[in-house]
């Protein structure tokens, strides 16, 4: 057992050593940051003042949940990342059930179409957008052909919140499929068909027998999209505009352009907490009760 | 699941496919085509390639990138094999959460976190700063793969070579090691391709002098949507192809993140 626990040490301590150092550490000391003052310029004031006290202080949470602004811009940011994981559990639930259903030679080719573009380069994904929204182009052109004929104002695509929506579903959708197709493949046809012999309608099949047997794999999913997306900076900042900007924005924003080091932790600090925390919270709604279903 | 697939589906599927791949496509026909704009076809041309290649500022870049991420690669691959190990086989309670943080937290998060780690150090950002990011990301997607071609393994082979009187060394170079090679590789490569393509965390820890293929593209996109931007597209994607068919040919199956 001596030899064991060596063993373990000698193997474990490197990679555990390099994450306390580049991840734990950085992590603490950002949760420092957030409570100490910000720096004549920029930065952080020093932690220990001329008179030798500790110079801590909650200035930049009270700052924070003082102000609207940055209150509504989390609600935005919130709205923006559920509405994604709607729409992409919209669209990757039928997408999981058809290559569930396929035959099995088929279904790994299926399931590799959808995981390849998540290979590709996030950048390339967001910018084939830019040019797709762009008003050139004809997607927009039409729509506003269309609108024209209703003598509505035209509109843009691009840099709004609808292209911030549109390409955030595009670039977080193979989260989605992959575990909601790993849960979909593993139910046992025999259910289905038992609830068909006992009468019960397609809809009634699926409404009482696939989706709640999929729960996990839609809470799976939608934890996989909506932890990213609430965090997101770089979609709102390249197709969003000025009414697109989310929370992300805002972070970068105090670390490289205000440089107020406190106030971006706190952000930093909060969108952790929300999104884990909302993402933890659902798990434990989503946990299958013993009575139901 | 074998029943009659319904029309609607399929129909639900093929929009899916085409939404998934139309706007890819876009960007690879336009990067030959024959005009600054993005908007209408004109004519063939490899114009924006041969300008690619004269953009001294991307080759640079094109530099950088690679070299972080074969050095990413080799140190994540190191690492996370390790750690896949021990957690394979030992109990342990906080490795298993420091290797999974940093994939399940937001990236700017992370991010933001080791730009002010590297700056209170006083380390100068640049290409050092950005290979130490990659490598603390990489780890844990290494040490995932890593984890699961252990748990595919057959534990008896490797008691039976100790019972032989192997050292524990000398089993796990010749006996685990052997046979969780394709898990390694596959970790290798997925480091790579992670790292090739990681943008927001490069962001916040590359500085101002340093620059890799998605902060060249970042900028430039930033400024003008431009044919050249097709162009380096459309080589990364040819490169993650290449990548994703050779990493599907060591270990099928690695595509499936969840298994």
């Amino acid at each position: 057992m001596a030899t064991d626990n060596k063993g373990k040490w000698l193997v474990g301590g490197p990679p555990l050593a390099y994450l306390i150092i580049f991840f734990a550490i950085p992590c603490l000391l950002m949760l420092v940051a957030s409570a100490r003052a910000p720096g004549e310029f920029g930065g952080l004031a020093p932690l220990v003042a001329d008179s030798g006290k500790l110079n801590l202080t909650l200035a930049s949470y009270a700052r924070f949940f003082a102000s609207a602004i940055y209150l509504q811009l989390f609600g935005k940011s919130l709205w923006y990342a559920l509405l994604t994981t709607a729409l992409c559990l919209a669209i990757a639930y039928p997408l999981s059930m058809l290559i569930a259903a396929s035959k099995k030679k088929y279904r790994d080719l299926l399931l590799l179409l959808v995981i390849l573009p998540f290979w590709s380069n996030f950048l390339i994904r967001v910018y084939a957008w830019m040019i797709i929204l762009g008003p050139e182009w004809a997607l927009a052109r039409i729509i506003n052909g269309v609108l024209g004929v209703f003598g509505a104002e035209p509109v843009t695509l691009m840099f709004s919140p609808f292209a911030v929506i549109v390409v955030l579903v595009y670039v977080h959708l193979p989260f989605m499929v992959l575990p909601l197709y790993a849960n979909l493949e593993k139910h046992d046809p025999a259910l289905l068909d038992a609830a068909q012999d006992l009468g019960a309608r397609p809809w009634q099949r699926f409404w009482y027998v696939t989706w709640p047997l999929s729960l996990p794999g839609v809470f799976a999913g939608a934890a996989l999209v909506f932890i990213p997306a609430f965090g997101i900076f770089a979609v709102p900042d390249l197709v969003g505009g000025t009414d697109g900007i989310m929370i992300g924005n805002v972070i970068k924003q105090q670390f490289l352009e205000t440089r107020d080091w406190p106030f971006g932790s706190v952000l930093s600090i909060v969108l952790m907490v929300a999104a884990l925390g909302l993402t933890a919270v659902a798990a434990l709604a989503a946990r299958p009760r013993r009575n139901a279903a | 699941m074998n029943r009659r697939i319904p029309a609607w589906m399929w129909a639900s599927a093929a929009a899916a496919y085409l939404f998934l791949y139309a706007p890819l496509l876009v960007v690879v026909v336009f990067s030959f085509n024959d005009s600054k704009l993005n908007a209408q076809w004109v004519g063939f041309t490899t114009a924006w390639y041969v300008k690619l290649f004269h953009n001294e500022e991307m080759l640079l870049a094109a530099r950088n990138s690679l070299v972080i991420a074969l050095l990413t690669a080799m140190a994540s691959t190191v690492l996370g094999t390790m750690a896949g190990f021990v957690m394979h086989r030992y109990k342990t309670r906080v490795l298993p959460v420091l290797v999974l943080a940093p994939i399940a937290i937001p990236e700017i998060l992370m991010g933001v976190a080791l730009l002010m780690f590297f700056v209170m150090i006083n380390m100068t950002l640049g290409l050092v700063s950005i290979t130490l990011a990659h490598i603390a990301f990489c780890i844990g997607y290494v040490a995932i793969v890593v984890r699961a071609r252990l748990a595919g393994m057959d534990e008896s082979l490797v008691e039976a070579a100790r019972d032989c009187g192997a050292t524990p060394l000398a089993a796990f170079r010749y006996i685990t090691l052997p046979l969780i090679m394709p898990g390694v590789i596959a970790g290798a490569l997925m480091a790579f391709t992670l790292s090739i393509d990681d943008f927001v965390i490069t962001f916040f820890t590359a500085g101002a002098s340093a620059s890799t293929l998605p902060l060249q593209i970042y900028s430039m996109v930033k400024i003008a949507v431009t044919p050249e931007v097709n162009a380096i597209s459309t080589l990364l994607l040819l490169l993650t192809l290449l990548l994703i068919t050779v990493a599907t040919k060591i270990a099928p199956g690695l595509l499936r993140l969840n298994r």
